[in-house]
């Protein structure tokens, strides 16, 4: 941390891409990288349900200054172009993606990044609200992932009742396969998912012997890092963040200058 | 999406939105984490048109309360406006 000098150089690019998704639709995805061969990272960002929204554009660009190459892909792309929260308007209408279709996405955005000339051969995946719950579940259904962050991801505990379709398992119910190290960061006075639930989830990586670090913050709800919403908490989202640095710094190998 | 708590109808009727009125065919109510209104949890009603594109949206975030309240006057209009039998008054009022 702080490694950063005023006579460094930094410099990034980051751009609309097109990349393979599930079943080889070509997709949009924005993609953030630091100048330079590297070797770097790669993190793929899962957004969160009020769609591929400025946040997760800039959540982009952030990971790559923090010197990452860093995709976020367009989940919602089934449901046609336009302004990001109509679009998600529209998953919220539909119940959202189905699972097996965001595992897909997830697993072409990681091979695109490890194709790169760039890449460490290392990354991690990163996601926010469902997209928290989403990358926990890409992280146990998939190899390849070496990092998972689950910010204040609901529904991975799930009631038989809720299953559906589109959600057929509740992730929990891989948690056994989980196969790269969990950072889960919650708020205590979220309700979905309840501190109760995070409790649960946290017995079954226990049971598993798998390595996570989860944090329960106190006086933070859902959503604790989105600066431009009300349940926006300063001390926490700075805690958080330093901890998604660590985290990924420790088992991604990156060389962060920040 | 966090909640998986979505209900939806079918709709007849016409909603305005930034660029006029349009027709309405979907309402989509949802009790999840808002992304506008300052509450832990709202309920998000979506009135949508399946045919005219994403942007033809009317959209609200309410307050569980809000909601509440929401619902009650609407049915209050309904009783008054069609009493328990329904329908009865919709001649008359042409």
């Amino acid at each position: 941390m702080h490694k950063y000098r005023t006579d460094m150089y930094e410099g990034m690019i980051a751009e609309t891409v097109t990349v393979p998704g599930h079943n080889g639709t070509i997709i949009n995805a924005y993609f953030a990288r630091p100048l330079g061969s590297g070797p770097f990272p790669g993190v793929v960002l899962i957004h969160h349900a009020p769609g591929w929204d400025e946040w997760y554009r800039e959540t982009t660009r952030k990971f790559a200054h923090h010197g990452y190459l860093a995709i976020s892909p367009n989940i919602y792309y089934q449901f046609g172009h336009g302004a990001p929260e109509d679009i998600a308007a529209k998953a919220r209408a539909a119940g959202g993606v189905p699972d097996d279709d965001v595992v897909g996405d997830m697993t072409e955005s990681l091979g695109y990044l490890k194709s790169l000339p760039q890449s460490n051969g290392k990354a991690g995946v990163f996601g926010t609200c469902s997209g928290g719950r989403q990358a926990f579940l890409v992280a146990c259904r998939t190899k390849g992932f070496d990092a998972v962050v689950d910010c204040w991801g609901g529904r991975v505990v799930m009631s038989q009742q809720e299953l559906t379709p589109k959600y057929p398992v509740a992730p929990i119910d891989y948690t056994k396969d989980l196969s790269c190290p969990l950072l889960g960061l919650f708020g205590e006075e979220d309700q979905f998912p309840t501190p109760q639930q995070v409790a649960q989830h946290e017995q079954e990586l226990k049971k598993y012997g798998k390595t996570y670090e989860f944090h329960m913050y106190p006086k933070a709800g859902h959503g604790f890092f989105y600066y431009d919403k009300s349940g926006y908490r300063q001390e926490q989202a700075v805690d958080g963040w330093n901890k998604v640095w660590a985290f990924f710094e420790k088992y991604l190998g990156t060389t962060d200058k920040r | 999406m966090c909640t998986g708590i979505v209900e939806n109808a079918r709709v007849s009727g016409n909603g305005k939105g930034p660029n006029g009125w349009f027709p309405l065919d979907q309402a989509s109510v949802s009790y999840d984490h808002p992304d506008h209104a300052r509450a832990e949890r709202a309920v998000i009603i979506d009135l949508l048109s399946e045919t005219a594109g994403p942007e033809y949206r009317i959209a609200v975030e309410l307050t569980p309360q809000s909601a509440r309240d929401l619902v009650r006057a609407i049915l209050a209009s309904l009783s008054r406006g069609e009493g328990d039998g329904g329908g009865a008054r919709n001649e008359s009022v042409q």
